[in-house]
C-alpha cells in the first residue's frame, strides 16, 4: 500500500527527465531497473521460465516417487539431503512437492509470467501507446514479482522444508505453524512471498486497464483492439477485483498463524493437546479463497485465449470467426467467473439447494467457452493455413482446452462431484484445459511475438519437436488419470499405491512418470532453441508473419518510446486477412481505406456516411467501366 | 536517470496515472468488500453475533475524519486559487486530522481491550473482526498520511502548477476514500453490533 507514495516518486522524475531526449541508458537503468515496457516483458518472461522449469524439475521428481514407491535412488539423497533419505523422497517432501510445484505454476509462470510477459509487451505495442500509464509502477511490478519468486523458492532452504499443505493453503494445516513439517518457516515465507506477488499482480494490472482505456492511438476504438488486447485487458480486470479478496483471506490467516485469533479454527486437538482456539470456521477462508481462486483460473486461460485466437487468425489467413462473439465470451467468462466458486466446496456441507445454484451458474460457463472454441474451429475451416509452431501451439491449445473442457461439466455437477472430488479425475481436468491449454498459448505467444522481443527468428524445425513431443506427452501424461480419479485415486497421496485396492495403478503410474520425462525433455528443445535464437537467430523482418497489428509496425531494433516518428494513426480492424479484391492477403490497421477502393465492403462504413458515398461512387464507375468494355 | 520516455510531440499525460488512482481504489474497496463479506459468513454461519456497544471514541474519530475531508477540500480550492500559504496551511491542518484520527483509533482499541475486555484473540472472531476492519484502514491510513506529506513537500520545492493539482488530486481521491471506507465500517459495525 505504501507504494502508492512511491508510485507518485515516480511521477516526479517523469517531471525532472520527462523531456530530455537520448539519454545514454546505464547497464542498470537499462537491464536491470527498466521501465520500458518490452525490456520488463523480457524480465518477465525470463523470470517465468525460469520458474517453469524448477516447477517442473519438482514434478519429475514427484513422479519418480509415484512410479517406484519401492525403489530407492541413491541420487536422490545426494541431491536432496535430508529431504530424500535412504534414497527416497520423504513423505512430507512429497507433499512440498505437489504444493510448490502447483503454486508456482498457477501464479508464478501462468499468471505473471503469461499476463505479465504478453501484457507488458503487447498493450503499449497493439494499442498505439508510447509506454504503460506509469513505467514506474511497471518496474516495481516486475520486481516485487522477482522478489516473491526468490522468497518463495528460498524456503527450499529452511531446514523443514517449505510449505506442504497444498497451494490452497487450507487451515488449520496453513493456520497452526506445528501442525505439519510444511506448516513451519515454509509456511510463512509461502505468505510473505504470496503477499508480494499480488501486490505485483495488482500494480501491473491497474496499469494494464488504465492503458488500455487511456492511451489508444488515434482511431483505435474498442471495437478495433485484437483479441489480444481484450483478452489480456478482462484477465486484468479479473485480477484487480479477485486478489484483494485473497489479501483479506491471508491477512485473517496470518493473524491466525501469529496472532492467536481464531478466524479460521476450532476445536483443534495437536499431539493430544486441546488448542486455546474456538469457534473459527475453516470454511470461511474456503469461501475467500475461492472467490480469488476461481477467476484465477480465467487469469490463467483468457491471455491464452486471447494469444491463440490472434495467432490463429494470422496464420489461417482469415479473419478471426465472429469477433464481436469472441469479445462477448471473454466478457461473460470474466462475470460468470465470480459467481461459481462455490463448486470447489460442494462437498463441505454446503446447503444442497445452493449447491444446485453454484451447479447452474458453472455449467453456464459452458456456452462462452463453447462460443470460443467453435470461432477457433471455424477460424480454421478453410484457411489457407500456415503451420508455423506458434500456430501449432495455438491449435494445440484449443484441443487442450476442448478435452479438458469436457471434464469440467462432469465435476460441475454437484452430485458427481461428491465421487470425484479430490481426485486424479480433478487433477487430469486442471491440467489439461487449464495447465497445458494456458501453457501451450503461452508457448504460442513465444513462438509468435519472439521476432518482436528480440529481433531474431526461433528455429522452427526445433519447435516442431517441441510441439509434438510436448502435446503427446502431455495427453500421455493427464489422459490416463481420468481413469484413475474414476476408480475413485485420491490426489496428493504419497503412496496410493500401497492400498491394496489400488495396486493396479502402479503400472499405470511408471507409465505416467516415463510420459513426463519425455515430455520434460522436449523442453530441453525449446530451451536451447530460445536461449541460441537470442543470440545466433536468424535477423527478424519488420513483418516476419505478414500480420496486421501495429507491433509490426515498429522497428526492429528497439526504442524506447516504440515508434520513432508520431504514433500511426489506426482505420481499421486487425483482422482484415485475404479480403477479397485485396492486393495482398493482409492490410494492416494502418491502411486508411481510401487506398484499399478495391476490397472497400459497404460494412465497412457503417457509421461513415462519407465513406460509404464514396464506395458506391467508386463501385458505379467501375461497373460503368465494365459495361463500355 | 530512469525515466526517459521520449515524448515526441505527445504531450505529458496526467491523465492515466490519475486512472491508476481509481482502479487502486477498486481493489481497495473489494478488500475491504470480502473482510465485511467474511464477518456476515462469519456471523451468521455460525451464530456469533458482536454484542459490542462500540466505543464513543468511534465517534470522535468519525467526525474527524470528516472534518479532515473538508480541509483537505479546502486546500485543493486554494490550490486552484494559487493560494499556496492557504494551501499549505490546510495540508498541514489535514495532517494534524489525520494523525488525530489514527490516535483515536488506537485509544479505541486501549478502551476496547482494557475497559471492555473485547480482545483480538476472543474466542468469538466477530469481536476480533473489529481489530481487523480499524487495524486495515490504519494500515492505508499510514499510506495516505504519506502521500499527504509527498504532496506538502511539493508545496515547499515550488514545483508547476500542473503538477501541484495533480498531487492534490491523487491526494484528494485517496483521502475522500478512506473517510467512506471508515464511514461504511463504521456503519457496518454499528449495524451488526447486537
Amino acid at each position: 500500500m505504501s507504494t502508492l507514495a512511491v508510485h507518485d516518486h515516480g511521477v516526479a522524475h517523469h517531471d525532472d527527465h520527462g523531456h530530455e531526449h537520448h539519454h545514454n541508458q546505464s547497464f542498470l537503468s537499462k537491464y536491470v531497473f527498466s521501465m520500458d515496457h518490452k525490456m520488463i516483458a523480457k524480465q518477465f518472461l525470463i523470470t517465468g521460465i525460469t520458474m517453469a522449469v524448477i516447477a517442473m524439475i519438482l514434478s519429475i521428481l514427484f513422479r519418480i516417487q509415484l512410479a517406484y514407491p519401492d525403489k530407492t535412488f541413491p541420487l536422490l539423497t545426494t541431491l536432496l539431503g535430508r529431504f530424500a533419505p535412504n534414497g527416497r523422497i520423504s513423505a512430507d517432501f512429497y507433499l512440498s512437492l505437489v504444493t510448490i510445484h502447483g503454486t508456482i505454476m498457477v501464479f508464478f509462470v501462468l499468471t505473471a509470467g503469461l499476463s505479465g510477459t504478453f501484457a507488458n509487451l503487447l498493450i503499449p505495442l497493439q494499442i498505439g501507446a508510447r509506454d504503460m500509464a506509469s513505467p514506474f509502477m511497471n518496474m516495481l511490478s516486475y520486481w516485487f514479482f522477482f522478489m516473491a519468486s526468490v522468497v518463495m523458492l528460498s524456503s527450499f532452504l529452511v531446514q523443514k522444508g517449505p510449505a506442504s499443505g497444498g497451494w490452497t493453503i487450507y487451515p488449520p494445516l496453513s493456520a497452526l505453524p506445528k501442525a505439519m513439517p510444511g506448516s513451519g518457516e515454509g509456511m510463512t515465507l509461502w505468505l510473505i512471498s504470496m503477499v508480494m506477488f499480488v501486490a505485483s499482480s495488482l500494480m501491473g494490472g491497474i496499469n494494464y486497464v488504465s492503458t488500455v482505456l487511456n492511451m489508444r492511438t488515434k482511431g483505435m476504438d474498442l471495437w478495433k483492439m485484437p483479441l489480444t488486447i481484450w483478452a489480456l485487458f478482462l484477465t486484468a480486470i479479473l485480477g484487480i477485483l479477485a486478489f484483494p479478496v485473497l489479501v483479506a483471506g491471508v491477512v485473517l490467516l496470518i493473524f491466525d498463524r501469529s496472532f492467536g485469533t481464531s478466524f479460521y479454527l476450532s476445536d483443534i486437538v495437536l499431539n493430544g493437546v486441546q488448542q486455546p482456539y474456538e469457534g473459527g470456521s475453516p470454511i470461511l477462508f474456503q469461501h475467500l479463497f475461492w472467490f480469488l481462486g476461481h477467476p484465477e483460473v480465467y487469469i490463467v486461460i483468457m491471455p491464452a485465449m486471447g494469444i491463440s485466437s490472434e495467432v490463429m487468425s494470422v496464420n489461417s489467413r482469415k479473419p478471426i470467426f465472429g469477433y464481436h462473439a469472441m469479445v462477448y465470451s471473454l466478457i461473460g467468462i470474466t462475470v460468470l467467473s465470480f459467481i461459481v466458486w462455490g463448486h470447489h466446496m460442494f462437498v463441505t456441507g454446503m446447503n444442497p439447494f445452493l449447491g444446485g445454484v453454484f451447479m447452474i451458474t458453472t455449467l453456464i460457463i459452458a456456452v462462452p467457452s463453447a462460443v470460443k472454441t467453435f470461432n477457433w474451429l471455424a477460424t480454421l475451416w478453410r484457411g489457407n493455413i500456415r503451420f508455423t509452431p506458434a500456430m501449432l501451439f495455438a491449435i494445440g491449445m484449443v484441443s487442450f482446452f476442448i478435452s479438458g473442457g469436457l471434464t469440467g461439466i462432469f465435476l460441475g455437477n454437484a452430485a458427481l462431484d461428491i465421487n470425484l472430488h479430490d481426485t486424479y479425475f480433478v487433477v487430469a481436468h486442471f491440467h489439461l484445459v487449464m495447465g497445458s491449454a494456458a501453457i501451450f498459448g503461452m508457448l504460442a505467444g513465444v513462438y509468435h511475438w519472439f521476432p518482436k522481443m528480440f529481433g531474431k527468428m526461433m528455429d522452427e524445425k526445433l519447435g516442431y519437436l517441441h510441439f509434438w513431443l510436448t502435446f503427446i506427452g502431455a495427453y500421455l501424461v493427464f489422459f490416463p488419470m481420468h481413469f484413475m480419479g474414476l476408480d475413485g485415486v485420491p490426489r496428493r497421496y504419497y503412496a496410493f499405491t500401497e492400498f491394496v485396492s489400488m495396486q493396479r495403478w502402479l503400472t499405470v503410474n511408471t507409465f505416467i512418470t516415463w510420459a513426463a520425462i519425455m515430455a520434460a525433455c522436449a523442453q530441453v528443445a525449446f530451451l536451447y532453441n530460445f536461449i541460441t535464437s537470442i543470440f545466433i537467430g536468424k535477423k527478424a523482418t519488420q513483418n516476419p508473419w505478414e500480420s496486421n497489428t501495429l507491433e509490426w509496425t515498429t522497428p526492429v531494433e528497439h526504442l524506447h518510446g516504440n515508434w520513432p516518428g508520431e504514433i500511426p494513426t489506426v482505420y481499421r480492424w486487425p483482422y482484415d486477412y485475404s479480403k477479397p479484391g485485396a492486393e495482398e492477403d493482409y492490410i494492416p490497421q494502418t491502411v486508411p481505406f481510401s487506398q484499399t477502393m478495391s476490397s472497400n465492403l459497404p460494412h465497412d462504413f457503417e457509421d461513415n456516411p462519407k465513406g460509404l458515398e464514396e464506395l458506391n461512387k467508386f463501385t458505379s464507375t467501375l461497373k460503368a467501366n465494365e459495361q463500355v468494355k | 536517470m530512469m525515466a526517459q520516455i521520449q515524448k515526441g510531440n505527445d504531450r505529458l499525460d496526467l491523465a492515466p496515472k490519475k486512472f491508476n488512482m481509481w482502479i487502486f481504489i477498486f481493489t481497495s474497496f473489494m478488500f475491504f468488500a470480502a473482510l465485511t463479506s467474511g464477518f456476515i459468513v462469519y456471523s451468521g454461519g455460525k451464530g456469533h453475533g458482536l454484542n459490542v456497544i462500540m466505543p464513543d471514541a468511534f465517534k470522535y474519530s468519525t467526525a474527524v475524519i470528516i472534518l479532515s475531508s473538508i480541509t483537505l477540500f479546502l486546500a485543493s480550492k486554494a490550490a486552484k486559487g494559487l493560494q499556496f500559504d492557504k494551501q499549505r496551511m490546510f495540508l498541514w491542518l489535514t495532517f494534524v486530522l489525520g494523525v488525530t484520527f489514527f490516535a483515536i483509533q488506537v485509544y479505541a482499541w486501549y478502551v476496547l481491550t482494557y475497559k471492555m475486555n473485547i480482545f483480538l484473540t476472543d474466542t468469538n472472531a466477530s469481536r476480533s473482526f473489529v481489530y481487523i476492519f480499524t487495524g486495515m484502514h490504519l494500515v492505508h491510513i499510514i499510506a495516505a498520511i504519506l502521500l499527504l506529506l509527498n504532496t506538502l513537500r511539493g508545496t515547499y520545492k515550488n514545483i508547476p502548477q500542473v503538477r501541484n493539482m495533480f498531487k492534490m488530486e491523487m491526494t484528494s481521491i485517496f483521502w475522500h476514500f478512506l473517510g467512506i471506507i471508515w464511514i461504511y465500517l463504521y456503519v457496518f459495525l454499528l449495524l451488526n453490533q447486537n
